[in-house]
């Protein structure tokens, strides 16, 4: 699980999974995790074509390091055991299950999986799992969907029907969804996978875009889920460690180093003992500056 | 395979390809419209036909209007095209994927 | 006969146009007599008419070399008018020597080549139905394609000589003193005409708007004009601005627009007083946009700005972040009307601008240059000329004189549906790989070997990936597939001329 956790989720951008243009171009834009969507960006009479294209696209275009994945059609419908298998072939990454609401539907999904592994000579376990929390009942489920499976990777929020469910909307300071974001990130930190807030689909509110990102940031979201590309390098701002921040934790590296060389297992900074929240959290710094090219290979800063 | 009915898929949409096909009698007759023909015509009738034939069909018309669609979008049309022609939509030929 | 950028080029043509072939983008320092009109001498009193038929039976007669502007682009309707007549009055054996060709004017010089009445084109360039019937070998004799900057030399020189040039405009007074600045078909800057003005033996104006005299500003003079012609119409003014106005929301674009902005922030050039080329296209005004907010959070202005000028340019001269605009064209109405609005906005000609062969061109003086390429080879070559089948749809414009910028960078998408824009091999060779940089495309850029300086300035630049422009082609091939090769028939339809008149690359017939 620890692999899987650490990897840098940033931003997960939302693909139509019947453009072709889009679906081919999805890796130049730098984004952590690719999500290439066969349910609500697709009509009900283009599901096949949809899932064949993307199907294709996984199997042939050089979408270098982001993570691949796919939000599928939900459990109630026709199209779900396609899917399933179409993208355990194409050995996708991750499948996002749509409205999950109880771990027992996480559990279907994982079954369909194993089965669609064994069928298509997949690796067992090969193919993991994340959820999107839509509804009241998935909220209040969370911590037990994101502990439904040890495929599972991630939670995510979906605020549109979340909020609709509510009898609410969204609202510009987010009110509304504060218990959700708290009980999906507080779900997913207790299981050990990773948090995604949910989209900001007005691109022209930049100002409004910079107060979400900066709050989920602030909770300790892993990243955000996107629909447009040019918020790539807009959430890549917000999660970009300053340069005190980076030099701190260089300061922590080097004193991990320092142990290993003396063959001790007491990491020390400034006489004092470093404990290993503090180590954890200079590793994701660094993490966090190498992926936003402000530091060199070495991990020194670098000047602009 | 036979065709049971004629079918189309995809859009005219930049990087995409629309294929129709309808039954034939003179193996596989490719009518296509490319802007690229001159480059990729060859390449593109080859996917088309390749696709086809692992659905074991012989006869077929197909008209292509290609607008710039790599290899794996033409693979892709055609698989849903043929799929759906055959009147098989919902139980996709894994083996042709 | 192969030329200096491996062009085998057709000897005979060669030889019967007296041509050298291309060496290399040194200029050195030639010395040579410039031409000069011939004058009929007139008060002016006798220079105005409201008859084009009567001025053009007057004025043109066979074999004669006649010229038009481009500044109306798609709008232009002088070039259909003066044409009708001609081709009407059974006239013969013409070349015409436009400043370029856009659309507008396909059809009837397609009738006047099949008629015979124009046997010889030379001009920047040429698109649509004219470009494929020039390309299947509907002309006779070769199409000459010259950058501005290498019209402007051919003229001074004499390789072109025009008996009489026809030229639209906004507004004139019946002695012929004009600008581009008012009227319905305004324009903006005249600099392409301003060369016809000052060398045809015989200047006709033709304008919807006669003004009283003395007309001000004048930028064509009395003093070079024969006839004013009043007619209905110059140009549709929704017609003449030129390409996307406003900023994409294409992410693709934005993204190589970006890119570009950091090699240039992050260059050598990157300083108060630095000048900048940047032309027309969603994605070169985005670059503008993104030059703007650097300039502002570096405190650096730009001493000018060359070209062909859009509304977001002058915007940079209006916020006081570029000292002077140098205008040798207007893509759209904005930047037209800033003309007449500020000084600093100064109406430049071809010569000026770009002409090789002068006492000092704009062009040798700019510091960063972004343009743009259908491809681009790995020896950096770049084809602004011929669609990737080998059909003729395209301008030279100011390509190959803006390359001489100090930092020319060419910006395009690695692919464009299913073509690549980085290829073994371009098409036709229109600008040499020496007079370019760098290339940047949406997957990371490439940057010129020749150029170890700007290796080392743009090594650890974050979040821009540094590719050889070998590994540029082979990721855009792996994308779209290798290319069947085009068929061509021994038969050359067109020569490309390099901006000092010897020969680039020629165009084949297609199959």
């Amino acid at each position: 699980m620890t692999e899987t956790t650490e990897r840098l989720r940033r931003t997960m951008m939302f693909v139509p999974g019947n453009n072709p243009a889009m679906v081919k171009d999805a890796g130049i834009y730098g984004a952590d995790s690719i999500m290439f969507d066969l349910e609500d960006a697709v009509s009900m009479n283009e599901k096949d074509s949809a899932r064949a294209l993307v199907y294709q696209a996984l199997k042939t275009v050089d979408y270098g390091d982001a993570e691949l994945v796919v939000r599928i059609n939900g459990l109630d419908t026709p199209y779900f055991d396609n899917d399933i298998k179409a993208m355990v072939k194409a050995q996708i990454d991750v499948i996002r299950l749509p409205k999950a609401e109880t771990a027992e539907m996480i559990k279907e999904l994982e079954e369909k999986v194993a089965a669609a592994e064994k069928e298509f000579d997949v690796p067992a376990g090969s193919i993991h799992l994340m959820a999107a929390i839509e509804s009241a009942k998935g909220v209040l489920n969370a911590p037990a969907i994101a502990a439904a499976s040890d495929r599972m990777i991630g939670l995510a929020l979906s605020a549109e029907d979340y909020t609709t469910d509510m009898k609410t909307h969204r609202y510009p300071d987010g009110a509304e969804l504060e218990f959700a974001r708290n009980m999906v990130l507080h779900a997913a930190r207790a299981a050990g996978i990773a948090a995604f807030d949910t989209v900001f689909t007005n691109m022209d509110d930049t100002e409004g875009f910079y107060r979400e990102t900066n709050y989920i940031h602030q909770l300790g979201f892993d990243g955000k889920s996107l629909v447009n590309p040019r918020q790539i390098e807009m959430v890549n701002k917000v999660y970009q460690p300053t340069k005190p921040e980076i030099e701190n934790a260089l300061n922590v590296i080097a004193a991990i180093k320092d142990a290993e060389s003396k063959g001790s297992g007491v990491i020390s900074m400034n006489g004092q003992m470093v404990d290993r929240p503090v180590v954890l959290r200079a590793q994701r710094v660094m993490k966090l500056a190498q992926a936003a090219h402000i530091v060199n290979e070495e991990g020194e800063y670098i000047e602009k | 395979m036979e065709i049971k009915n004629t079918a189309i898929a995809g859009t005219l949409e930049s990087s995409d390809i629309q294929i129709m096909l309808s039954q034939g009698n003179n193996g596989i007759e490719i009518e296509l419209e490319s802007e690229v023909k001159a480059k990729f015509g060859a390449q593109i009738n080859a996917v088309i036909t390749e696709t086809l034939k692992q659905y074991e069909i012989e006869n077929a018309k197909v008209k292509a209007v290609d607008k710039g669609a790599l290899d794996c979008v033409i693979k892709a049309r055609t698989i849903t095209v043929a799929q759906r022609a055959l009147g098989i939509a919902d139980q996709p030929a894994w083996e042709v994927f | 006969m192969k030329n200096n950028v491996q062009r085998e080029l057709p000897e005979d043509l060669m030889k019967q146009y007296n041509y050298q072939p291309y060496e290399s983008t040194e200029i050195g320092e030639p010395v040579y007599q410039k031409v000069a009109p011939k004058v009929k001498v007139s008060t002016g009193d006798d220079k105005y008419s409201e008859s084009l038929a009567e001025i053009v039976k007057k004025t043109v007669k066979d074999g004669m070399t006649i010229s038009f502007h481009h500044h109306f682009r798609n709008g232009d309707y002088v070039v259909n008018k003066v044409m009708r007549l001609i081709i009407d009055n059974g006239i013969k054996d013409l070349t015409i020597a436009p400043s370029s060709l856009t659309g507008a004017m396909n059809d009837i010089l397609i009738e006047a080549i099949q008629k015979g009445t124009v046997t010889n084109i030379t001009s920047s360039g040429m698109r649509g139905s004219l470009g494929e019937f020039v390309s299947h070998g509907g002309m006779e004799n070769p199409v000459i394609f010259r950058s501005h900057g290498g019209r402007a030399r051919a003229i001074e020189e004499g390789s072109i000589k025009i008996d009489v040039a026809f030229l639209g405009v906004p507004n004139a007074d019946k002695l012929g003193n004009a600008n581009g600045m008012y009227g319905k078909a305004v324009f903006g800057s005249l600099g392409y005409a301003l060369m016809d003005a000052q060398y045809a033996q015989q200047v006709v104006l033709l304008t919807d708007n006669v003004v009283p005299y003395p007309n001000t500003p004048a930028s064509i003079k009395q003093t070079q004009v024969d006839y004013v012609v009043k007619v209905d119409a110059v140009g549709d003014p929704d017609k003449i601005g030129s390409g996307a106005t406003r900023f994409t929301k294409d992410p693709k674009e934005l993204k190589i627009a970006q890119s570009v902005n950091e090699v240039i922030v992050n260059s050598p050039y990157f300083k108060d007083g630095f000048s900048f080329q940047t032309g027309s296209g969603g994605a070169a005004l985005a670059v503008t946009r993104y030059l703007r907010q650097a300039m502002l959070d570096n405190q650096i202005k730009a001493s000018f700005a060359l070209g062909g000028i859009t509304k977001p340019t002058t915007d940079l001269l209006e916020e006081g972040l570029v000292g002077r605009v140098m205008d040798v064209q207007d893509f759209d109405k904005g930047a037209a009307e800033s003309m007449h609005s500020n000084q600093m906005h100064q109406e430049i000609d071809a010569s000026w601008y770009a002409d090789p062969y002068n006492k000092g061109a704009m062009v040798d003086q700019l510091d960063v240059a972004i343009l743009s390429a259908l491809e681009i080879d790995t020896h950096f070559n770049v084809n602004v000329m011929s669609g990737s089948d080998g059909v003729i749809r395209g301008a030279i414009g100011g390509h190959q004189d803006a390359a001489n910028a100090k930092l020319t960078i060419i910006s395009s998408p690695l692919t464009r549906g299913r073509l690549a824009t980085v290829v073994p091999e371009v098409t036709t060779v229109v600008t040499p790989g020496d007079s370019i940089d760098v290339l940047v495309t949406e997957y990371g850029i490439a940057i010129n070997p020749a150029r170890k300086d700007l290796q080392e300035a743009f090594k650890d630049l974050p979040g821009l990936p540094i590719y050889t422009i070998e590994e540029l082609q082979k990721k855009a091939e792996k994308i779209v597939g290798t290319p069947a090769p085009i068929e061509y028939n021994d038969r050359t339809v067109a020569l490309i001329e390099y901006r000092d008149g010897t020969i680039i690359d020629s165009i084949k017939e297609v199959k």
